[in-house]
């Protein structure tokens, strides 16, 4: 093999390879469109039971409910319709987890439509508002942006 | 004045760079063995604007420790109640500061560059500085037109804003300096690449010089993003060490090209093979450090450390980012067939394995900067995702797995064609060892697949990375080899560290009264009493827990929650005790109604070797430096030694005849 011929072929190979990993990403990422969902969405089309992803929304007011454990905490997630989803976490609740507030869930749907988060992500430092809550009705984001940001004017 | 004085140092420094550029690319009319009257401003430019861009930067630094509030930049991210470490840190802690620190760094690499580097041809030479003044400019220019740090308030503030309290840690005294001067010196090693493009050559002496600004890049990189890693671990509470966070990606990627860099350009220094591939890594690793720092600080992306962002700046780094890698691209592409051909190989040889690890750390790279980037896409047709660990880890899985097995025997393989057949004994070993720990730990339990891979590969790593050493006079073995045995094992132990804290970790989470006791693994842990405590810029509950293992003599932990007032925000401080064979770590929360305190509690088997292992790694390459520089300083002196013998020899006249015998 000539010398030219082996830098053709590295090519060809390393084109391959990092082609194959982009259809890989693709194919894979095409799934995690599904990853984020608002509460309408989840009530519509629910993903499957087990499957990881997001729900992001508002705590509903007057929802939030502590178990005897002292650790488990049961809340209802309400978007821009009036459609809620239950959400049980155990755990120690994220500082800013408060009724009205923004928060994105991570977990997954229970067999009895109860969604069971393994990580609340409430407002992080004073600029970090849940970019997916941006596609919440103005008022309502007005309002999460409001309520959320600390130290903004 | 000072505030003036390190404005006019920048704008100075962003002349010289101008400078610097022109009369570097007039080394490219140089003709053979003589240097362009033109050319000859290159280097003290370089030096200059170095000290210049080094002098602001301190200048700011100064103006954060006296807390001078006429500054914009100060009022808004400090105050003058925080301790002073906080206050020094607290100046890259911001977009302004930490771009200073960047342009900064980028400028005393540049400097160090002209005032040392003496081997490299001088047209090559100008042209690196030329580019090297290019890609200054552009960021000399970000900052004085979009994000002036010297910018003064028409009235001094009665007090300054503070500083994000999750940033008030000695790790971000560290975390950030390290990766930048990591993200940096890659610019060096991009303004090489090019520079030798540009003059065609490509060659193993031009390899050699290269070669330090990537293992001194590589280093630092390794080592900012372990320090990046443990700080988040200790520091947000959640007891995670990796969280495909935008940022980390950001990190991430440069360090992915400049781990398949670093091991092209070798190839290039030893074997005079893989010159066009050495130079195009060259060009991707900067760019995915650009692209890294345009995705933190363009504000495009949210992320849980993405901090003082701005989405109208993000058009301005987007529009240098197109400019230096569109451009840098585009010469490559129009120059890399006049790079002459390099040295052929087998496919089973060292350089093979080498090849098939630079495809799959590329692989690699292309799954992250897709994810991290998809978000993005997806956004521009109003659908909204998040890329999480789901996609990450599987999707890097299968190409890290057989990277690490190939890099397990690479080592082994002879330059330029083997036999495998030749390595039977280590190649049964490899795969004995990855199998039977497999089988060994599936025997005690069910665990998630990646876990075990992981431990079944870190085993076989962990011996592999010493066998290159096996039948050789140790004393004789090249530093630089010890640098490779050694960040080799250190892959090994921080993939152990991975796949027990992903495996065996186990977690306990209640509700405890004071004077409560809970049960992890073999430790007692009794909540004594949750008492309220300051410090000097916040309050905080902090909580007395002693943890007794086996019945053992207790030892106390007091994890926090602190609230501090300016801004006001709150952070869980975790406690960690640390064993030899992993850390307990405890995070307290909220008080229930009736009194109980909740409390979290992880026992993470071998977790601190996730980081042993990147120290290991740095410790390696920081070897392998030493090395090199020890090779070269010898043949420079050997050089130097036969010169003064030839010369002496020349002014004897005749050489001397032996006597001869009788």
């Amino acid at each position: 093999m000539k010398a030219k011929h082996q830098r053709l072929v590295l090519v060809i190979i390393a084109l391959l390879a990092i082609v194959g990993a982009g259809l890989l990403a693709a194919w894979s990422l095409r799934n995690q469109a599904n990853y984020f969902y608002l509460p309408e969405q989840m009530a519509a089309t629910p993903p499957d039971v087990g499957q990881a992803v997001r729900l992001g929304g508002m705590v509903q007011k007057g929802s939030i409910k502590t178990e005897a454990d002292g650790v488990t905490v049961n809340f209802m997630v309400t978007g821009n319709t009036a459609d809620a989803i239950p959400v049980r976490y155990s755990g120690i609740l994220p500082d800013l987890f408060v009724e009205n507030s923004g928060v994105v869930a991570e977990g997954s749907l229970g067999p009895d439509g109860v969604f069971i988060a393994t990580n609340l992500l409430a407002k992080h430092d004073e600029n970090y508002v849940p970019k997916e809550l941006e596609g919440m009705g103005t008022q309502d984001a007005a309002k999460m942006a409001a309520e959320t940001t600390v130290g903004l004017n | 004045m000072i505030a003036e004085i390190g404005l006019a140092a920048l704008w100075l420094a962003a002349a010289l760079a101008v400078l610097q550029m022109v009369s570097g690319a007039f080394a490219l009319k140089s003709a053979e063995g003589e240097v362009n009257p033109l050319a000859i401003y290159a280097r003290p430019a370089a030096v200059v604007q170095a000290f210049l861009a080094v002098l602001a930067f301190i200048l700011l630094l100064r103006a954060f420790a006296i807390t001078d509030l006429s500054i914009k930049l100060v009022a808004a991210n400090s105050h003058s109640m925080k301790p002073l470490l906080y206050k020094l840190t607290g100046t890259w802690g911001n977009h302004e500061g930490s771009m200073l620190l960047w342009v900064g760094v980028l400028a005393a690499s540049g400097g160090l560059l002209a005032a040392f580097e003496k081997r490299l041809p001088e047209r090559t030479m100008g042209a690196t500085l030329a580019v090297q003044g290019f890609v200054a400019l552009g960021f000399y220019a970000f900052l004085l037109l979009s994000s002036n740090p010297f910018e003064r308030l028409p009235v001094p503030a009665a007090e300054g804003t503070g500083l994000n309290p999750l940033l008030q840690d000695i790790g971000l005294a560290i975390h950030p300096p390290t990766l930048y001067a990591g993200y940096v010196g890659l610019s060096v090693a991009f303004s090489l690449a090019m520079g030798a493009l540009l003059t065609r050559e490509v060659n193993p002496s031009f390899a050699r010089v290269m070669r330090p600004w990537v293992l001194g890049a590589w280093v630092l990189l390794t080592l900012g993003i372990t320090a990046g890693s443990y700080w988040a671990y200790y520091e947000l509470g959640w007891g995670g060490w990796w969280f495909w966070d935008p940022v980390e990606n950001a990190s991430l990627m440069p360090w992915l090209a400049a781990t398949a860099l670093m091991h092209s350009v070798s190839v290039l220094a030893a074997r005079d093979a893989l010159r066009t591939w050495t130079i195009m890594l060259g060009v991707l690793a900067f760019s995915m450090s650009m692209l890294g720092t345009f995705l933190v600080r363009s504000g495009v992306l949210t992320s849980v450390h993405a901090f003082a962002v701005d989405p109208e700046r993000g058009a301005f780094i987007l529009g240098l980012l197109g400019l230096y890698i569109g451009g840098a691209f585009t010469i490559f592409a129009l120059r890399a067939g006049a790079v002459a051909e390099g040295k052929r190989f087998a496919v089973a040889s060292r350089e093979g394995a080498l090849v098939f690890n630079n495809v799959m750390l590329s692989a690699i790279l292309a799954i992250v900067l897709l994810g991290t980037l998809y978000p993005l896409l997806t956004e521009a047709f109003n659908v909204r995702v998040s890329v999480g660990p789901p996609y990450f880890n599987p999707a890097s899985a299968i190409f890290a797995v057989p990277m690490f097995l190939v890099m397990a025997v690479g080592p082994l393989l002879r330059w330029k064609s083997d036999k495998p057949a030749r390595l039977q004994f280590e190649l049964a070993l490899i795969a004995a060892l990855v199998i039977g720990v497999i089988a060994a730990v599936s025997f005690f339990g069910q665990f998630p697949l990646l876990p075990l891979l992981g431990l079944g590969l870190a085993a076989a790593l962990a011996v592999a990375a010493f066998l290159p050493l096996r039948g050789r006079n140790l004393k004789r073995v090249p530093v630089a080899t010890w640098g490779m045995v050694l960040a080799h094992f250190g892959v090994a132990v921080s993939l152990f560290g991975m796949a027990c804290e992903g495996a065996f970790s186990q977690e306990r989470l209640a509700a405890v009264a004071p004077g409560g006791t809970e049960q992890i693994g073999d430790f007692a842990v009794t909540l004594e009493r949750v008492t309220p405590v300051a410090g000097p810029n916040w309050t905080a509950i902090e909580a007395r827990l002693a943890v007794s293992e086996d019945g053992g003599e207790p030892v106390i932990l007091n994890p926090q929650a602190r609230s501090f007032w300016s801004p006001p925000m709150s952070t869980s401080e975790s406690a960690l005790l640390t064993k030899w064979d992993g850390q307990l770590y405890a995070v307290i929360g909220n008080q229930a109604e009736d009194g109980r305190w909740q409390i979290r509690i992880w026992w993470k088997p071998f977790v601190t070797f996730i980081w042993y292992g990147g120290l290991l790694i740095g410790l390696g390459g920081l070897l392998a430096i030493a090395g090199r520089v020890r090779v070269d300083v010898k043949r420079r002196s050997a050089t130097a030694k036969g010169a003064q013998r030839r010369a002496d020899i020349e002014a004897l006249g005749t050489p001397p005849t032996p006597i001869p015998a009788e």
